[in-house]
């Protein structure tokens, strides 16, 4: 019991610790003042300055717009590839697979430094255009290995029970295969949407002069100087990422209860295990 | 396998394979194709803004003079320094929640989950606010009479171990929270049965079966440890420089695209060599 307590205590510290920073910016995003040693009371004053700034309402816009069409191509080919993958017959499609993934253990700097040369390489204009491929490349491997591990745990009699009633394979496809997908798709959007909303180190790269986006125009502003305007505007990014990140939670516990109905255990995809250690498959283990 | 093989050329295959194409398309040319021209480029030779494509390994050459392959065992130290605290401090604490009871492993494995999903950077903020000079922390460590002048950490060595610390733990955290959940607890009690003291029995049971986790930890934060330029940039002024630093410097400001290039090859390798390493053990570690 003594031995627990003071595993208790250790836990608690470290969870504090880890969410001071976040709370202390969140708090001073509320002082009155500019200055971070005293505090002058609430207000919202730094909101609203944000808010009437026109470049930040911009980036909000440009980020918003980003993260959105870069999750939907991500889903479109992600989801594409993951479902006919097994059928295929490509030259290397596994080496295909692995690549798909490797932007997730690249060191992020490595990613931008390839795509800026790369795209300038192609002479792309840098701008939304370069932003939004980089963007859809490293969204990629979270909805594809989220929805490998959801076809994995999908029930295959029951698309293959609407064929023996009648449906066609399209039919059958569209009205059982896909509702049962779409947790897993949507889980694996909000993730990308999450990455490339607060995404800094690869946008810097691969962003043009007259572009930008959210995070970028934080880095940079706080490469100047802190204002309570710019611990304003993390706050609000932290919500919209735990956002997100909640969302897709909530949507992946969906598919998992879902599919423990129909098939006993939970087979877990080969990449799933080896390439995202840790980060994506972690809420599965419950030994109880 | 065989099954697969004569299904080849049904039509489920030729739907199947047009359904691929975009995905493997587009990998083709946007993954494979920059990491491909990453690697030629670091054998080109620099000319002004651009790169021709007459083959050096100048490029190699130039990491080892003094200057750069000083910021690289800068880096690597800084690296090593940050991956033993992470150690110390998230080892400890991912097997100790683990042992917790009810749904308390899940709680906290959930606290530590969330801020991987935020940007480390936006996190990194608040360190600022805490660190500087008559900040929260000097300022709480003088009340407290600990300290009588402010420490003025920030724009110091032992802020940016702070930053990196703060944002690799997370990770080392829920790579052996992982493997520790699933330790079996009688094996554990089996070990004291027998006479094990409470060290033996770490030594002997908890720390091999829990080693896997640990060294993946290990591996999730070494390896980034060395690219996070801008813990170096707001936590560290500028002082420390990284091999990431070292990388954005060439590409952003020098527009040497070339040395960038073999930077990058060459950390990726360091990162490579040391993700071998770690695995290597770990297969021989299972047999």
């Amino acid at each position: 019991m003594k031995k627990h307590r003071i595993s208790f205590a250790y836990a608690i510290i470290m969870t504090v610790l880890t969410y001071l920073p976040v709370a202390v910016v969140a708090l001073y995003s509320f002082n009155a003042g500019r200055l971070t040693s005293v505090w002058e009371g609430f207000s919202f004053v730094w909101y609203q300055k944000l808010f009437a700034d026109a470049s930040i309402a911009e980036a909000i816009g440009n980020s918003l717009f980003l993260g959105i069409m870069s999750s939907v191509l991500a889903a479109v080919l992600a989801t594409t590839a993951a479902l006919s993958m097994p059928n295929a017959s490509l030259p290397c499609k596994r080496a295909a697979e692995w690549t798909a993934l490797a932007p997730m253990i690249i060191p992020e700097i490595v990613l931008g430094m390839i795509f800026l040369s790369f795209f300038s390489l192609l002479h792309l204009p840098f701008g939304m255009l370069t932003l939004f491929i980089a963007h859809t490349a490293f969204g990629i491997p979270y909805i594809y290995t989220e929805v490998r591990a959801a076809l994995v745990s999908l029930d295959n009699s029951i698309p293959d029970a609407a064929r023996d009633l009648g449906a066609g394979p399209l039919t059958a496809f569209f009205t059982v295969t896909m509702p049962m997908l779409f947790p897993a798709i949507l889980s694996g959007m909000f993730l990308s949407f999450a990455m490339s909303f607060d995404d800094v180190i690869i946008s810097i790269f691969v962003t043009g002069v007259s572009v930008n986006t959210l995070p970028i125009k934080i880095y940079t502003q706080l490469k100047t100087g802190l204002s309570p305007e710019i611990f304003a505007l993390c706050t609000l990014m932290v919500l919209v990422a735990l956002f997100c990140t909640l969302t897709a939670a909530f949507l992946r516990q969906c598919y998992r209860k879902k599919s423990k109905n129909h098939t006993a255990p939970m087979p877990i995809s080969v990449h799933n295990k080896k390439d995202t250690p840790a980060i994506i498959n972690t809420d599965n283990d419950n030994p109880q | 396998m065989k099954n697969r093989k004569n299904h080849r050329r049904s039509p489920k295959t030729v739907a199947a394979t047009f359904a691929l194409l975009p995905f493997y398309l587009f990998v083709l040319i946007f993954v494979l194709g920059p990491l491909i021209y990453m690697l030629a480029l670091s054998f080109m030779t620099r000319d002004g803004w651009d790169a021709i494509g007459t083959f050096t390994l100048d490029n190699y050459v130039r990491i080892f003079d003094p200057v750069y392959i000083h910021t690289v065992i800068e880096s690597l130290k800084l690296a090593c320094i940050s991956t033993a605290l992470v150690i110390l401090i998230g080892y400890p604490f991912g097997l100790c929640c683990a042992f917790l009871p009810g749904k308390w492993p899940s709680f906290f494995r959930w606290g530590q989950m969330l801020p991987y999903f935020v940007n480390s950077l936006l996190r990194l903020v608040g360190w600022i606010i805490i660190l500087r000079a008559n900040g929260l922390l000097d300022m709480l460590l003088m009340k407290l009479g600990i300290t009588e002048e402010p420490l003025r950490l920030l724009y110091t060595y032992p802020a940016v171990i702070i930053g990196m610390v703060y944002v690799l733990l997370p990770l080392m955290f829920l790579s052996v929270q992982q493997v520790a959940l699933q330790l079996d607890h009688t094996l554990i009690e089996a070990s004291r049965d027998l006479g094990a003291g409470p060290v033996r029995t770490f030594f002997s049971v908890i720390l091999p079966l829990t080693l896997p986790g640990l060294k993946t930890g290990i591996l999730l934060s070494f390896i980034p440890s060395m690219g996070l330029f801008f813990i170096a940039a707001i936590l560290g002024g500028n002082k420390v420089v990284l091999l990431g630093s070292l990388i954005e410097e060439q590409l952003l400001r020098a527009h040497n695209l070339p040395f960038a290039a073999a930077l990058s090859v060459f950390m990726m390798l360091l990162t490579g060599l040391v993700s071998f390493l770690l695995l290597e053990h770990k297969r021989k570690g299972l047999k």
